[in-house]
């Protein structure tokens, strides 16, 4: 879901934007530091498959098919930074080349997807390593995303009757599970061709990651909170049957319809995941400093031998 | 294809495909962020906004209809939240959704229309986007098409083996494959001319007086609506 | 004298192939040499051994230059490697900065690395396609691109895989023309003898990661029936 222009409200992109920039700095340095020089061209062609995925449609019951969001596949096969710059890197394309996502709303999208996405994605797989850890990432790498736009659209003063956001929800969550069996059925089908394309072990700072996608989550989780705050969102606790479950909410609405309250608790939102994400970042940073002594390498909770690199 | 046709309206002759990509950029960012701001009661500003990129259009001798139907592929998206918007019975923000959406992508379109895709990107890098960001976009847009006729000739194949999860998946790894073996050939390639792990950079385009000129009045206009409209 | 000289070329790949089991090969400045063989005989990880790109046992000297690490600049300066896929050859935004990219490297200043880029695009009949994308040139075109990249860096030796795959007629025939106006050495990797005739006089043919047999074009594509149609059917010009 790209987020086209006109649908933020100004603060809410411009926070976006403000935050997304110095976080795809942070990860583009990161990302050539970790995967060597080849890493550019590996990363465009990479990107270039992912675009290219898209037209490869998975039949799912009659008449309906999805196709791959590729977030999780790229953090497998290339690593968390690189496969953030890499989704990045396609959502900037598809807004300036295809007019798909907005331009004011790049920073939101990338956010969402390339950061939030990518993280979410890789984190389950990472800590569990196997299939069922694959299948949770590209879960959780959808959900994630799409918690994040809603909760922008929701801050943005966009409504969502309860019965729409159901109807919204069930069909990201539809979607979620579709990219989780997707990547699955991808990653085994690379494996089986050449096994080192998806086994790639031998990235350091594996606890940062942990961390920085652990913090991923936690705000995915907050901006859903921030949006279930929200006047039309706390309807989706409230039963969704009454009669006149359109008029009610819209009644109110129309009633404290002035647009300075929105951008009030949008502000205080936005700065509110803003913090918690430069706190993440700040963690991370002092996990990946104290990780760069020569210090005891298992901490509580996490295998060692996660970050042994495997292979030279 | 789309890029096709994007591509042969960016490398165009006219007065706004001469000026400097940054130039452009910025103009289409202050265009974006007036149209953003505006509130949805100034309903007047709207038609004033079209009217400045209907200048813009002409200014660059690209087919406008064409242009126009491009622009409305958002359209389905934003209809679905302006209908719910409106149901939520604020349809003078329903309105502006659609308008703001839709200008702001005829805008964008604009910009890739009159300008090719390495100006673009070189403007960009004098932005500060990180290189790496830009070396990654370049590389994906250059291999997109060919790796996309990969896909096409794929997904035939699968579908004539019948259609199932499992084909697709096999595609899917098959096309993996062969980019990631794309990669390496032009890895080696690009070691093969002496490539030392830095990009060589071509530098910048001169940014002239007119470059200037063109941005001042271009970038203050839509502000002077946003402002009195 | 001689710009090649390889002495008991040995290369296993990482997963246990021996591809070359010992080659000598030399060759003379301004020679032009067809390398022919069955596929997977060994030819490209051959060639891929003259610039550096891989790394086996035994010696190569390229104009009396020892392959290390310290000379590899300068070899891969000399030495130009056209690969068979043009398509991954290619790679930057338009034809002009891909063709300007090996004299950058080289420490070349960009106005004046572009202005070499121009001209060589001249010297390979392909002067229009400056600011093209790649992707736009036909399969003629893309194959004259790839050698002009490599001739901008002005080699010594130029060396082609399999250069004629995908080409049409014509551009077979244009491609023999300006490969024949290149005072460059030349290694041509290729299964097509005639082109290799008309180009070369010497044909090495390589099995099984040796060279079975080194002679006159025509005589070794006798000897090991190397001709697609037998000869008496072929409609010789
Ligand atoms: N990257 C590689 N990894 C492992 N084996 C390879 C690789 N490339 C080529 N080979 C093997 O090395 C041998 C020689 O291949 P190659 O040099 O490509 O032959 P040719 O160019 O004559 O067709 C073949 O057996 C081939 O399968
Ligand atoms: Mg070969």
């Amino acid at each position: 879901m790209h987020i086209p222009d006109g649908f933020l409200s100004t603060p809410v992109w411009a926070a976006f934007d403000a935050g997304a920039a110095p976080a795809v700095g942070i990860l583009a340095r990161r990302a050539q530091r970790d995967i060597e020089e080849r890493s550019i061209p590996l990363m465009g062609v990479m990107g270039a498959f992912i675009f290219a995925a898209q037209m490869i449609n998975f039949p799912v019951g009659p008449g309906t098919s999805g196709h791959l969001v590729g977030g999780t596949l790229l953090a497998i096969a290339l690593g968390p930074s690189a496969a953030a710059i890499v989704m990045t890197a396609i959502l900037a394309i598809q807004a300036l080349v295809f007019q798909d996502g907005g331009i004011l709303a790049l920073g939101a999208n990338v956010f969402n997807m390339a950061i939030v996405g990518v993280l979410a994605g890789y984190l389950p797989y990472r800590l569990l390593r196997n299939s069922a850890g694959i299948f949770l990432g590209g879960l959780a790498s959808v959900l994630a995303s799409a918690g994040f736009a809603l909760a922008e659209l929701s801050m943005s003063g966009i409504p969502f009757p309860p019965r729409i956001l159901t109807v919204t929800l069930t069909f990201f969550f539809v979607g979620a599970i579709l990219e989780g069996a997707i990547t699955l059925a991808a990653v085994r089908a690379i494996g089986r061709l050449n096994p080192s394309w998806v086994r790639n072990t031998n990235q350091p700072a594996g606890r940062t990651l942990v961390v920085i996608g652990a913090a991923a989550l936690i705000l995915a989780v907050a901006g859903i909170l921030v949006a279930s705050t929200h006047p039309d969102g706390i309807e989706i606790l409230a039963p969704a049957h009454s009669p006149a479950w359109l008029h009610a909410p819209l009644a109110d609405y129309q009633a404290h319809g002035v647009e300075s309250p929105y951008l009030r608790k949008a502000a205080a939102g936005v700065a509110g995941l803003i913090l918690i994400y430069a706190a993440c970042l700040a963690a991370g940073r002092s996990m990946r400093q104290r990780s760069a002594r020569p210090a005891p390498c298992v901490s509580a909770g996490v295998n060692p031998d996660q970050h042994a690199p495997r292979s030279g | 294809m789309h890029h096709v046709v994007v591509e042969r309206w960016s490398r165009g002759a006219s007065p706004l495909h001469a000026r400097d990509a940054r130039a452009k950029l910025l103009v289409l960012l202050a265009f974006l962020i007036a149209v953003s701001t505006t509130r949805p009661q100034s309903q007047g500003a709207f038609p004033a906004y079209a009217a400045l990129l209907a200048v813009a259009i002409i200014a660059a001798r690209l087919p406008a209809a064409a242009l126009v139907r491009r622009a409305m592929l958002v359209l389905p998206f934003s209809a679905t939240f302006a209908l719910i918007t409106w149901l939520g019975g604020d349809p003078l923000r329903a309105l502006a959704l659609g308008e703001k959406s839709f200008l702001s992508g005829l805008a964008a379109l604009l910009l890739i229309a009159t300008t090719p895709l390495p100006d673009l990107l070189r403007g960009l890098e004098s932005f500060a986007v990180p290189r790496p960001l830009i070396l990654v976009i370049q590389f994906i847009y250059r291999y997109l098409f060919v790796i996309s006729e990969q896909a096409q000739h794929m997904r035939l194949a699968a579908r004539s083996r019948g259609a199932s999860f499992r084909a697709s998946a096999g595609a899917l790894g098959v096309l993996f494959a062969r980019s990631w073996e794309r990669a390496e050939g032009i890895y080696r390639a690009m070691l093969a001319r002496g490539f030392d792990g830095r990009f060589p950079a071509f530098g910048a385009a001169r940014f002239r007086p007119s470059d200037a000129a063109f941005l001042l009045l271009s970038a203050l206009a839509p502000v002077a609506i946003r402002i009195a409209l | 004298m001689k710009v090649i000289d390889v002495r008991g070329l040995r290369y296993r790949y990482p997963d246990g192939t021996l591809a070359l089991d010992g080659v000598d090969f030399d060759l003379e400045a301004g020679e032009c040499v067809a390398l022919f063989g069955a596929n997977g005989s060994g030819k490209t990880t051959f060639v891929l051994h003259l610039n550096g790109l891989l790394s086996g046992e035994g010696s190569i000297e390229i104009c009396g230059m020892p392959l290390k690490r310290e000379t590899l600049p300068h070899i891969r300066a000399r030495v130009g490697l056209v690969f068979q896929d043009s398509e991954e050859q290619l790679f930057m935004p338009t034809v002009l900065e891909d063709v300007a990219f090996g004299p950058r490297n080289l420490g070349v200043p960009a106005p004046e690395a572009l202005a070499r880029a121009a001209k060589t695009l001249e010297q390979v009949g392909i002067p229009a396609s400056h600011q093209k994308a790649p992707y736009h040139l036909s399969s003629g075109e893309k194959r004259r691109a790839a050698i002009a990249g490599v001739l901008a860096m002005r080699p010594e030796i130029l060396v082609l895989d399999e250069p004629t795959t995908s080409l049409d007629p014509p551009g077979r025939r244009d491609l023999i023309r300006l490969l024949a106006a290149l005072p460059q050495a030349k290694i041509l990797v290729t299964h097509d003898v005639d082109f290799a005739s008309s180009l070369a006089a010497r044909a090495v043919f390589f099995e099984r990661g040796r060279i079975a047999a080194q002679g006159a074009v025509e005589e070794i594509a006798r000897r090991f029936n190397w001709r697609s149609q037998p000869v008496e059917s072929r409609d010789r010009r």
